[in-house]
C-alpha cells in the first residue's frame, strides 16, 4: 500500500468515522439526557442512575411537567407565570427591534447622508462592549427611575435593554441583504409617486422576508435565553421572573432534579423548534453574528 | 414614528434633494441612534463616574448629580485585594483556552462534514444544538450529568473504570500523578473551559465549513498530481488558506470569552477556583453591595480588552504590512 491509501484509511474512513460519531454523540446525547430525565420519578433516578430510559408511568401521564406547570398556590412551580413573562418580553422586543431596524438598515443602505461611516462603526464597536460594564449603570438607573417595582415596569426595563442589546445584530444582518435588492425597483416606485415610507413597505420588505424573517428570529432567541439582566432586574420579585431566571432559580431550592430538566426542556424547546423549522434561512445568521456569544 | 416627505413638494425653503435625503436618513436613523446613546454611551459614561464614587447598594436613593465625590479608593480596593492575582490568572487561562479549544473542535468537525455523506444534514443541525440551546438549560444538564450523586459521568466513571465519585464542578484540584511526578488537576476550571469547547465549537465549526466548501477543487487535483498524500494536501493546501478565518475567530471568540459571565455563574457560581472578573463583579455588586467598587472592576475588565485589542490590531496591521 502506497503512503496515500494508507492516509485514506486511516483518516477518510476509520478516524472520519469515530469522528462523526464522537461529534454527534456529545451533542445528543446531553439533549437526550435532558428529555430522558424530564420523564422520570425522581426516586427511580435515586436508585437507579445508570438507567437511561424514560419511565412509562411518568411518560403519560406526563407527571413532571404538570407539576412545573401548575400555579405555586396548587403545590406546583407556577411555570404558566414565567412562560407568560418570556413570551411577552420576546415577542414585544421583537416587534419594535424588527420596526426600528428596517427603516435604520434601509437608510444606512440606501440614503446619502454624512456621518455614514460614524454610524456603521458605532454598531460594530456597541456589539463589543461587555454585557457586565453595561449591566452596573443600567441597574443603578433603573433603580433610580423606579423601575424596579412593579412587575409591568420591570418588564418594560427588560425590554428596553434588550431592544438596544439587539438593535447591531439586526441592522448588520438587515444591512448585509438590502445591499444585495437591485434598486431599480425602489427608484420606479419613487417615479411613480411612492414615498420612501410606501416605498419600504411595498418593495424593500416583500423582497426581504427572508432576511427579517432571520433577524427577527434571533432577536427573539436572544431575549428568550437571555440570563444576565433578567437576574439583576427581576430578581427580587418571583412574579416577574422569565423562563430563563425562573428554572435556574428553582435550582438553589429542594426541587427535583427532574423537575429541573422539565423545566429546561421548556426552555428550549421553542428555540430548537424555531430552528428546525427555519433552519435554511438561520443558519446564515449565525455566523453573522446572529447569536452573540 | 416620523412621516415620510419623499415626493411630496417641500413647503418653506426648498431644499435639494441631497439635503432631503439626508433629513430622511437622519429621521430614520433617529430611534436607534437616541437608544444607543441612551443605553450604552450614556450608561458606560456612567459607570466610569460610578467607579469613582463611595457608593453601597442602600445608599442608591441618596445619589445625586450634587453630591458626586471623587476617590479612587474603589480602583485600591479591587487592584490590592487578596486573590486579584489569582482572579486574573483564572480569567486568562479560562479566556485562552475557552478561545483555542472551541477553535480546534470546530476545524475538526468542518473537516469531517467537508465531504458530504448520509445524514449530513441531521449532522449538521444536531451540532449546532450546544449553541442554540438557552444556556440556563445546557449548564443544567451539565451540572445534572457531572452530579457526584446521580450524575451519569460519575456512574460511568464508577462502573467502567471502578473510581470514586468526584464532584466536577465543585472540586478545586485533585493530585495526578503522571510520570512519577505529581500535579495538582484543577478540576472545576478544566470542566468550564471543556463546557466552552462544546458549547462554542459551533460557531468555529460553520465558519470553517463555509470557507473549506469555497476552496476551489483544481488546488487539491494539483496538489494530487504532484503526488501530495492527505496529509500534505492538509498542510500544505487547506491549512494556510484558514489563516483570515481563524484569525477572524480568535479575535471574536477571545471577546466573548474573555466578558462572558453566565456559563460560570451558572456552573460554578466562581467557587472552586474558577472565580473570573465578570463574576466577581456580580460579587461586588450582590454579595459585598459595593456599587463602587463592582463599577470599579467592570471599567478594569473594558480596560484590559481595549488593550488586548489595540495590541492585536497593531500586531495583525504589522504582519499585514
Amino acid at each position: 500500500m502506497t503512503r496515500e491509501s494508507w492516509e485514506m484509511l486511516i483518516f477518510g474512513r476509520i478516524l472520519r468515522w469515530i469522528g462523526i460519531v464522537f461529534f454527534f454523540v456529545i451533542c445528543a446525547f446531553p439533549l437526550y439526557y435532558m428529555i430522558m430525565l424530564s420523564f422520570k420519578d425522581v426516586q427511580v433516578l435515586l436508585t437507579n442512575p445508570a438507567n437511561l430510559l424514560p419511565d412509562l408511568s411518568t411518560v403519560w401521564p406526563p407527571k413532571t411537567y404538570l407539576d412545573v406547570l401548575k400555579p405555586v398556590s396548587q403545590g406546583g412551580q407556577g411555570f404558566m407565570v414565567f412562560i407568560k413573562n418570556s413570551f411577552l418580553v420576546a415577542v414585544v422586543t421583537t416587534a419594535i427591534t424588527m420596526v426600528v431596524c428596517i427603516l435604520a438598515a434601509y437608510a444606512s443602505t440606501r440614503l446619502k447622508f454624512r456621518g455614514k461611516g460614524a454610524v456603521n462603526w458605532g454598531l460594530i464597536l456597541v456589539y463589543m462592549v461587555p454585557a457586565i460594564v453595561l449591566a452596573i449603570p443600567l441597574f443603578v438607573m433603573y433603580s433610580q427611575l423606579g423601575m424596579r417595582t412593579t412587575v409591568p415596569k420591570r418588564l418594560t426595563a427588560l425590554i428596553i435593554v434588550y431592544l438596544s442589546s439587539t438593535l447591531p445584530v439586526a441592522i448588520y444582518m438587515l444591512r448585509g441583504y438590502f445591499t444585495t435588492i437591485p434598486v431599480d425597483m425602489e427608484e420606479a416606485a419613487m417615479i411613480d409617486g411612492c414615498s420612501r415610507l410606501q416605498t419600504i413597505w411595498k418593495i424593500v420588505l416583500p423582497l426581504s422576508v427572508p432576511a427579517i424573517a432571520a433577524a427577527g428570529l434571533y432577536v427573539f432567541m436572544i431575549a428568550w435565553n437571555e440570563y444576565l439582566y433578567a437576574l439583576l432586574f427581576l430578581l427580587d420579585n418571583p412574579k416577574s421572573w422569565t423562563l430563563s431566571l425562573g428554572v435556574n432559580q428553582l435550582d438553589s431550592q429542594e426541587v427535583p432534579r427532574t423537575m429541573l430538566m422539565a423545566g429546561s426542556v421548556i426552555i428550549t424547546l421553542p428555540v430548537v423548534v424555531l430552528f428546525i423549522a427555519f433552519e435554511r434561512y438561520l443558519v446564515g445568521g449565525l455566523t453573522a453574528g446572529g447569536v452573540k456569544g | 414614528m416620523t412621516t415620510s416627505t419623499g415626493s411630496q413638494p417641500v413647503k418653506g425653503r426648498s431644499r435639494t434633494l441631497a439635503q432631503q435625503e439626508q433629513r430622511q436618513a437622519y429621521r430614520l436613523l433617529a430611534i436607534p441612534i437616541l437608544i444607543l446613546i441612551i443605553l450604552i454611551l450614556f450608561p458606560f459614561v456612567w459607570n466610569i463616574v460610578l467607579s469613582f464614587q463611595e457608593l453601597r447598594l442602600i445608599d442608591l436613593g441618596d445619589l445625586s448629580l450634587r453630591n458626586l465625590t471623587f476617590t479612587l479608593d474603589n480602583y485600591a480596593k479591587v487592584l490590592g485585594a487578596r486573590g486579584f492575582g489569582e482572579l486574573l490568572r483564572t480569567t486568562v487561562i479560562y479566556a485562552v483556552f475557552g478561545t483555542i479549544l472551541p477553535i480546534v473542535l470546530g476545524l475538526i468537525a468542518a473537516l469531517l462534514a467537508r465531504e458530504p455523506f448520509r445524514g449530513r444534514q441531521l449532522f449538521r443541525g444536531v451540532l449546532l444544538f450546544p449553541y442554540i440551546a438557552p444556556i440556563v438549560a445546557v449548564t443544567l444538564v451539565w451540572k445534572t450529568m457531572l452530579n457526584a450523586q446521580f450524575g451519569i459521568i460519575n456512574v460511568w466513571l464508577q462502573n467502567i473504570f471502578g473510581m470514586q465519585p468526584i464532584s466536577f464542578l465543585s472540586t478545586r484540584s485533585l493530585p495526578i500523578e503522571f510520570l512519577g511526578l505529581e500535579f495538582k488537576w484543577p478540576v472545576a476550571l478544566t470542566m468550564v473551559i471543556l463546557f466552552q469547547g462544546w458549547r462554542y465549537f459551533p460557531f468555529a465549526f460553520l465558519f470553517y465549513l463555509a470557507r473549506l466548501q469555497a476552496l476551489p477543487e483544481d488546488l487539491y487535483e494539483a496538489g494530487k498530481i504532484d503526488g501530495a498524500t492527505l496529509t500534505q494536501r492538509f498542510f500544505r493546501i487547506t491549512l494556510p488558506q484558514l489563516g483570515a478565518v481563524t484569525a477572524a475567530l480568535v479575535l471574536l471568540r477571545f471577546i466573548w470569552t474573555f466578558n462572558k459571565f453566565d456559563d460560570i455563574f451558572l456552573l460554578t457560581g466562581g467557587a472552586a477556583g474558577t472565580n473570573v472578573i465578570t463574576v466577581q463583579i456580580y460579587n461586588y455588586l450582590f454579595g459585598l453591595s459595593n456599587v463602587g467598587a463592582a463599577s470599579a472592576l467592570s471599567i478594569v475588565l473594558a480596560g484590559i480588552l481595549a488593550v488586548l485589542l489595540f495590541v492585536y490590531f497593531r500586531w495583525f496591521y504589522i504582519e499585514e504590512g
